[in-house]
Formats: C-alpha cells, structure tokens, sequence
C-alpha cells in the first residue's frame, strides 16, 4: 500500500518535473543589458521553494514566477541585491539562498575546507620532512637509482 | 520470457556470489587450492545468471510486458525501442540491476586477465567483488525486484519521463556506471594486499590500469551526464553541484588522487598506506553516491526513490563494507614507511600536494553536500548549499593544481633539479602572460576570461615543452610510452577544459525576448530571425516547433527548429535547438506563445550565445583518453605468474631494458 | 592510532545518515520552517470572494485568534484536507478564515459550492503577492494568528486530523491559556 502511494507520488513528481523550463522563459522590460544581467545573476542564487532543486531563475513553478516578478518590482523600487535577498529571507528563511550566509551556523560549513587544507597541509609536510631526512642518510642518486644501482623506475626516469 | 525466471536467475546468482565471497577467503586462509580455485568458475557462473536477469528485463522491457510493474511504470506502446531499452535502467529498481550487470562485466573481465596474478592474491580479489555483489544482489531480492508484476496486466503503461527520452540516457548511466563499479576493481586490489600482508609488493602496479579505465570511463560518463543535462534541460547550464551531480564528482576526484598515489607506490614504493586508504575511499564514495540518490535523504531533482526501508538497507551494507575495510587498514595497513626517500625537491611532493588538493575538494564537496542534513541535526533550520559555495571554494582549491601542472613532468623522482624549473616556469609563464595581454583586448578586460586563457597557454605550453624535451633527448622507440603519452594528453585535457569553463562563463550572453515572427534579435554578434511556429508530431508527442533562422553578418550560420512537446500523458517538455560550435555554441529555448490561442503570434523565446562551452566537454574527453592510454601501456601487462608466496622483487625483473 | 581516524570519521557519516534517514519519516522534506513564527502577520488588504468591492484588513481581524487557510480549487491536496476542515472546524474555536490562492473567483466559487464551506471569513488574493509575505510558496498552508496578530504556529501541507490533534489543539489550547490572566 505504502509502495504503492510512494510510486504515485514518484510519478506525480516526476510528472511535474517533467514541465521543465517552458515556462521559466519570462521577457521582462529591463531597462537595458546590465539590469538583465543584474536580474539573471541575482535569481540564479535564489533557489524556488517549491520545486526540489532548482533555482529561481529556471523554475517554471507558480511561486517562482511570482518570485521573479517580484524581484523585478523590487529591482524598478531601486533596492540593492542584498535588500531583495533580505526580504526573500524574512518571508522564506535562509533556504531560498544558494549561497549559505555566514553566520555561526555556518561555519563549519565555510571555515571547515580551510581546516581540512590546513590539517593535510600540515600531515603532508610531516610525511616530506620524514623522507627528506631519510634521504640524506641513505644514497639517493641523483637519477633515481637505489643504492645497489638497481633501477625501480624506468632508466630515463619515466 | 516469464519474469519470475528473472528473479530466480538473480536468487541463482546470489548463491553463487556468496561461493564466490566466502569459500575462495576461506581458501586463501587455509592455503586450500580446491577452494581458492571455485572463485574463477563462480563468479562466471554468477555472471551467467545476472547477465540473464537483465535480458529478461530487458525482453520484458522490449515485447511490452505491462503485467511487470516496472515495466508499466516506466515505457508504453508508444516509446521506441532504443528508448525502451534505456527505459530500463530509468527508475531505482532497473537501475540497480544495471549496477550488478555491470559490476558482473568487471568480475569476468578480472577473471579472465588475472590469470597470471598468484593465485592466493587472485583468490582474494575475486572473493572481494564476490562480497560486493551478494550485498547488491540481496538489497535487490528483498528491497528492489524489478520482476514484480502487476496483475490486472494494464493496457499500456506510463510513460518514461520525457527528460529522459533523449540520446544521452541511453548513454550515461551505463558509461557512468562502469566508471563508479570500475573502482570496486581497485577497492578489491587493496584489500587482498590488506589480508595477504606485505607478500605481494607488486599489486599496486597490476591495480594500476584497472583504476585508470574505471576511472577514464567515469570521466566520461560524468561528460556525458553534464553534455546531456546542456542540450536536455534547457536552461544551457552544464553542473549544478546539484547533491546527484556531486555524488558522481566526489569518487572521480579520490579516483583522481589515486591514480597519481598509485603511480608514486609504483614506482617508489612509497605511500603505500595513503594508496590503499584512497582505494578505499574512492569505492565508499561510489557506494555512498548510490546511498544518496536512493534514500531520500537529500532533496536533488535527480533523486530516484526515497524509501527508508531501502535506504536503511544500503546504510547497514555501507557501514559493513567500508566499516569493515577501514577497520582492516587500521589493523593491517603498512606501518612503517616504506620505498624511496624523497626531496622537498621532488616529483612525489607535487603529486603529494595535488593529492592533497584533491582529497580536500572531495571533502569540500562533501561537507557542502551533506550540510544541509547537518543543519537538521543540529537544528539550525533548512540550509542551502548550491553554486555558489561549491563554484567558489573548488576553483579556488584548483589554483594550486594548475599552477603546478607544467612542473610535474621535469621534477625527478626524488631529487629534482631547479634549474630546468626555472626554464618552464620562464617559458611557460611569458607565453601565458603574453597571450592574457593580448586577450584582454578581446575581451574587453573580463578578468575570467583572461584567466581562462593565460591557463590554457600555462599548461598547454608546459605539455609541449615537456614533450619536446622527450623529442629531443631520448631516442625513437622510448620517447613517449603510453603511460606517459596519457599524462601529457589528459593534462592537456585539464588546460583545454579549464579554458572552456572560464571563458564560456565570462563571455555568455543570455537573453529571454519576445518575438514576431519576422522580428530579429542581435546577440553576442549573430542575428536571429524568428520565422515563427507551427505544429509536428513525433512518435509519442506532439509539439510546437519554432524556426529560427541565425546570421552572422548576412552570412547564414544555421537554422534552428527548438520545439515545446507534449507527450502522451500531458507532461511538457522544451526540446531546445542548440547549434553546435568547437568555437561557440548557439542555443535557442522556446517559451510561451505571447497569446495562448494563437501559437502561429509572437512568443518568448530564450536565446543563448555561449563560446567555447564545448571545450568543456572536450577536455574532459580529453583527459578520459589520457586515461585510457596509460592504462595500455606495456609494463602493466604481467608477465609471469609467479608460483610461490615468497617475496620477489617483480618490478626489478619486468623492467623493460 | 592515526590508523583508526578513517573509520571513527566514517561512524560518525554513518550515525549522521542514520540521523537523516530517520528525520525523514519525521519530516516533510519539502516543508520549509517559516521565519515568520512568532513574529507579527504581514498587513494586508484583501477583498471578500463573495463581494469582491468590500475588504477585509489584519486590523479588522484582531482581537480573535483565527486560523487562515490557504487554499485553491486547483489543489489536489486542498480537496483531501477540506472534509477534515468541515468536521473539526467549529470545534477548534477559532475563527476560520479562508484564503483563496491565485484563483479565478468563479473556480473558486464552483470548488467551494462541491466541497463546502466551513469558513467564517473567505477572503481571495488572485494575483498571489500578499501571499508572498506570508512566505507561502504552495497549498494548502495554515496559519494560526492570534489575538494581536501574531503567527504562532503553521502548517505546510493538507490538515490531517492527526496533525489537527497532536500539533493545531493543542497549539490554539496555549493561546487560550495566555489570554487567561
């Protein structure tokens, strides 16, 4: 029963994914180039409430329509960028950015890359200084050979 | 051909998998041939049986038999045939059995050129790609058979989701999947070493060509999802770091990592460990990324089912398979450092540090796809990460890579000379900023695209001038052996597609506009002219097929028909008119007519200019066949089996003189 | 010990997998946690389906806590969720106030004639805008608002009895206790 209901409504989803794009496409009087692209870039960060993963400038869903509008209203009002992303915010919460603010929360998520960079950087130049140190004591020659002269790679050190 | 042959054929096929698993570990233990010697036949046998599983779906898929569930679900009267069959792998439970099909292709291809491998080792290997498919096989038996039916039997079925209808279904999954499998091969080549200890010092070398073809084919496979997603979904992107997208992403860079550690272990002896812990990685991503999509426990539009029945069984099978190898390496990994010494100096520390630039884009790229799960647990509200994250901190991690490419080749294992360093870094690095002076010209100062192409002259000038030191300062006959040959073409590959990617994101123009018909738009240099639409038919659809003619300078470039269809079922799909180009793509979407009840009126079209995007993809073709060429390379092929377990030095034997 | 990292790293994906998969039976993944809770409902002014030149505002509202239920005659779930609106609606002892979502007036009206009206006030946003500051994104969507406006609680998806008793009650049940001095 509950298989059932789940392939109905994998069907009903996939069904509705299935209307993609035809209606994403929306010409808007912009006042000239750069306020399109203004426009293109700020709904490319924005993702659509409704729909499973998709942003707000390719969603055909009813609320990202209205969205679009929206923005476009706010834009002609004169605000910045970041006072559309606010007011998308406050009425939809920070899900609707594809940019993750950086707050608190989010740190592990911004700083957490670095700290992994840092900590590889630092087993890296661990594991080099270990090998440069044996190196000097054993007799690397300088092309490639170990030191009984049996080569390991291949003579013209490839 | 009755379906239920197709679910015995896969109950016949995990018995044989758990012989295949068990008894040759059990062989290898006790040092008994008879039981070692079952994995060659069995997995054969298994292979038989999966492989006649899925051409019973398949036949059920081809003769029309709704009275399979999963037939009706996904295909009707009306699809075609090559359709059909791509219909197969299209939802959760098919795309499974491909899984195991493929997996099956990989253990007979294993059984069939290992046969020189010694044979406690070989045993081993097997037994691991025996292991792999009794936990597949079961997940499918108990929580995904595609051979259920559906009794009334329906007239005609649903129909396969118009997305996927497209060239390129039938394409990427199967290439894809074979790259994912493929580092199962890798993955077994471990953890044989893991159990047979330090006896058999020359494995890493017989992993080697099986990890670069797995890995070559998931390139391409990846390619090929990207291509698809361009010319499919309309919206003339070509990655979203969409959750699925990143699930295929992550083991290709682990698998990247590997390929180079692999080459070091090979050759030097030395990081063994880190070797065997990627291999490791590399197949728990692959087995991650089929948790992931099936769970549900991430929201992506590409997601198949998310039942937690299954997605706790896939959780268990994860924890045991990569628990259980973590816990060997812990246990059993080499613990002293082994193989040559190296300098600061040296070829091993630019391949440590690109390892280590990408195992941290692979963890990057984890983290940013699993925060959003992290913020439900730790209750922080419903977090998005999407490009923006993902496009910042990967280019980013990249600039050591590409910055240190050209370098690579003329650092000697471990001592390498700067003076030759400097030589490149002079060349290689006047050239780039020469070409990126005149570039800024044309391109009118976009700081992107002038990075794209002061990379591509970088690493393209840094293959050539080590390719012309091979030229000139080693004899015909050992200039470029495969393996390098593959190098020098995949990082070609890598300089090919950074360009691509910086210059068709800095120079593209998109444009929604209302048309006409007989009204002209002028975008990135060429004109459009709207002819209008009018109505066609396909096979299972119907649609609303617009002309637009395209010139540039009155000399006609191309004629575009994009089309909005409407299958059967209703759903609508826009097919868009893309002209391809190796120097600038032209892309047309249709959109709405401007007056429903008048489609022959104006419409909103979508017009996209878009240069060198399929220097993407060319690139990324480019470094699949740098993989594909070093994995033929001659000093893999194993030359003698040897007989007894005692240590013997093959790398010194095989040496080519 | 280095050599255990790997895989205390990997228990711990393993628990947070364990996590989501379990949050999921829980949780409606598509539901979005409203900013709005606890914060004071949008103005608005909007006309009455039934006589579209009158309006009704937030302040006329205040004073009474009600329950605003966005629906449409185009929403599937609307139609399973409206029977349960019908039979627990007077027992919740708020207000029912209905929101008509981006419909014509006319479907509406048909929608409502079939499936009945519970609603004490039905008031009809077309264009859909005052909606988007209520961060509705689909229907059907409840709002509990209380007596000074405030919303205090929301629902995304249809109103199942289950959800009615064990999160609206008891919800409109600590509304009431407040009012109490």
């Amino acid at each position: 029963m509950m298989r059932a209901f789940l392939h109905v409504l994998l069907m009903a989803l996939l069904a509705f994914a299935g209307v993609t794009h035809a209606q994403a496409i929306e010409p808007m009087p912009f006042a000239d180039h750069a306020q399109e692209l203004r426009f293109q870039h700020l709904t490319q960060q924005l993702r659509c409430p409704m729909c499973q993963n998709e942003t707000l400038a390719d969603s055909n869903a009813p609320i990202a329509r209205d969205l679009r509008n929206q923005i476009f209203q706010l834009m002609q009002q004169g605000k910045s960028d970041d006072e559309i992303r606010q007011y998308l915010v406050d009425r939809y919460s920070d899900y609707v950015l594809y940019d993750p603010p950086l707050k608190p929360g989010t740190w592990l998520l911004w700083f957490g890359p670095l700290l992994i960079l840092c900590g590889g950087a630092g087993g890296v130049l661990v594991a080099i200084r270990k090998r440069s140190r044996a190196e000097s004591a054993s007799s690397l020659s300088a092309d490639g050979m170990s030191a009984d002269n049996t080569p390991t790679d291949n003579r013209d050190d490839w | 051909m009755t379906p239920e042959l197709g679910q015995l054929a896969l109950i016949l096929a995990l018995l044989l998998a758990l012989a295949q698993g068990i008894l040759p570990l059990l062989g290898a233990w006790r040092g008994n041939r008879a039981l070692m010697a079952v994995a060659r036949p069995a997995a054969a046998g298994q292979a038989v049986f999966v492989a006649l599983a899925f051409g019973i779906l398949v036949w059920a898929f081809v003769h029309f038999d709704f009275s399979v569930q999963y037939v009706a679900d996904n295909s009707n009267l009306a699809l075609p045939w090559y359709y059909r069959i791509a219909a197969v792998w299209g939802a959760h439970e098919g795309s499974l059995l491909l899984w195991i099909f493929i997996l099956n292709v990989w253990t007979v291809a294993l059984a069939a050129f290992s046969q020189k491998l010694p044979e406690v080792f070989a045993a081993r290997v097997l037994a691991v790609m025996g292991l792999i498919a009794v936990g597949f096989l079961a997940f499918i038996i108990f929580t995904s058979d595609p051979f259920g039916r559906l009794l009334p039997m329906p007239g005609d079925g649903a129909d396969l989701n118009p997305v996927l209808q497209d060239p390129g279904m039938t394409f990427h999954p199967p290439v894809l999947y074979t790259g994912y499998v493929g580092f199962s091969v890798a993955f077994a080549f471990s953890i044989a070493a893991l159990l047979g200890g330090e006896l058999e010092q020359a494995w890493v070398r017989w992993a080697r060509p099986w990890t670069n073809i797995a890995w070559a084919f998931l390139t391409c496979g990846i390619v090929a999802g990207s291509w698809w997603a361009y010319a499919e979904l309309g919206w003339g992107g070509w990655w979203f770091w969409d959750p699925v997208e990143n699930a295929s992403f992550m083991p290709w860079l682990v698998g990247l990592a590997l390929i180079h550690a692999q080459a070091v272990t090979e050759k030097r002896g030395s990081l063994r460990a880190w070797t065997i812990l990627l291999s490791i990685f590399a197949f728990s991503l692959s087995l991650l990324g089929t948790f992931l999509v099936r769970s549900g426990v991430l929201t992506s539009v590409h997601a198949f089912a998310s039942d937690p029945r299954r997605g706790v069984f896939i959780l268990a099978f994860l924890t045991i398979v990569v628990g259980g190898s973590l816990l060997l390496y812990a246990l059993r990994a080499p613990k002293v450092a082994g193989g040559k010494a190296f300098n600061l100096l040296s070829r091993e520390t630019v391949l440590l540090i690109g390892n280590l630039m990408f195992a941290v884009a692979a963890a990057m790229v984890l983290l940013g796809t699993l925060f959003p799960l992290i913020g439900d647990a730790l209750n922080m509200g419903r977090i998005s990460v999407g490009p923006p994250y993902f496009g910042f901190l990967f280019p980013l991690l990249m600039l050591p890579v590409v910055l240190l490419l050209p370098f690579g080749p003329f650092l000697r294992w471990g001592k390498g000379d700067a003076p030759a360093l400097k030589q490149v870094l002079l060349r290689a690095g006047i050239a780039a900023a020469a070409c990126a002076i005149v570039a800024a010209f044309f391109v009118h100062g976009q700081l992107k695209a002038i990075a794209g192409v002061a990379s591509l002259v970088w690493l393209t000038v840094g293959v050539l001038l080590y390719a012309i030191k091979r030229w000139r300062e080693v004899p015909r006959g050992r200039r470029y052996p495969a393996e390098m040959a593959g190098m020098l073409l995949a990082h070609l590959g890598v300089g090919v597609f950074v360009a691509g990617v910086l210059l068709s994101e800095s120079l593209s123009v998109t444009s929604d506009v209302r048309m006409a018909p007989g009204q002209t738009q002028h975008i990135g240099g060429y004109d459009f002219l709207f002819d209008g639409v009018h109505r066609t038919t396909g096979p299972n659809w119907r649609a609303d097929q617009g002309v637009v003619t395209v010139t540039r300078d009155g000399n006609p470039v191309a004629m575009m028909h994009p089309q909005k269809r409407t299958y059967l079922r209703g759903q609508v799909q826009t097919e868009s008119a893309v002209d391809a180009g190796i120097t600038r793509d032209l892309y047309v979407a249709l959109g709405e007519p401007m007056d429903p009840n008048n489609i022959e009126g104006a419409w909103a079209l979508r017009l996209y200019y878009k240069p060198f995007i399929r220097w993407i993809w060319g690139g990324g073709l480019l470094m699949m066949l740098g993989g594909f060429v070093c994995a033929a390379d001659k000093r893999f092929r194993i030359k003698r089996i040897a007989e007894s377990e005692t240590v013997e030095i093959l790398l010194v034997q095989e040496n080519r003189a | 010990m280095n050599r255990l990292l790997p895989f205390f790293g990997f228990m711990l994906l393993v628990v947070l997998f364990g996590f989501g998969i379990w949050w999921n039976t829980q949780h409606d993944q598509s539901a979005i946690p409203s900013p709005l809770l606890n914060k004071p409902a949008p103005a608005f002014v909007l006309p009455k389906l039934y006589e579209p030149t009158q309006t009704v505002s937030k302040a006329d509202l205040l004073g009474k806590p009600y329950l605003l239920n966005v629906f449409a005659s185009w929403c599937v779930e609307c139609g399973a969720e409206h029977p349960v609106l019908e039979a627990e609606g007077t027992s919740l002892g708020v207000q029912l106030v209905g929101y008509n979502y981006k419909d014509a007036p006319a479907d509406a009206k048909r929608w409502l004639a079939e499936h009945g009206n519970p609603y004490n006030v039905l008031i009809a946003d077309e264009p859909g805008n005052t909606a988007i500051d209520f961060g509705v994104y689909g229907a059907p969507e409840s709002f509990l608002i209380d007596a000074k406006g405030v919303i205090r609680y929301k629902h995304i998806g249809p109103l199942t009895p289950d959800v009615v008793a064990s999160e609206l009650k008891p919800a409109i049940a600590a509304l009431s206790r407040e009012a109490q001095p």
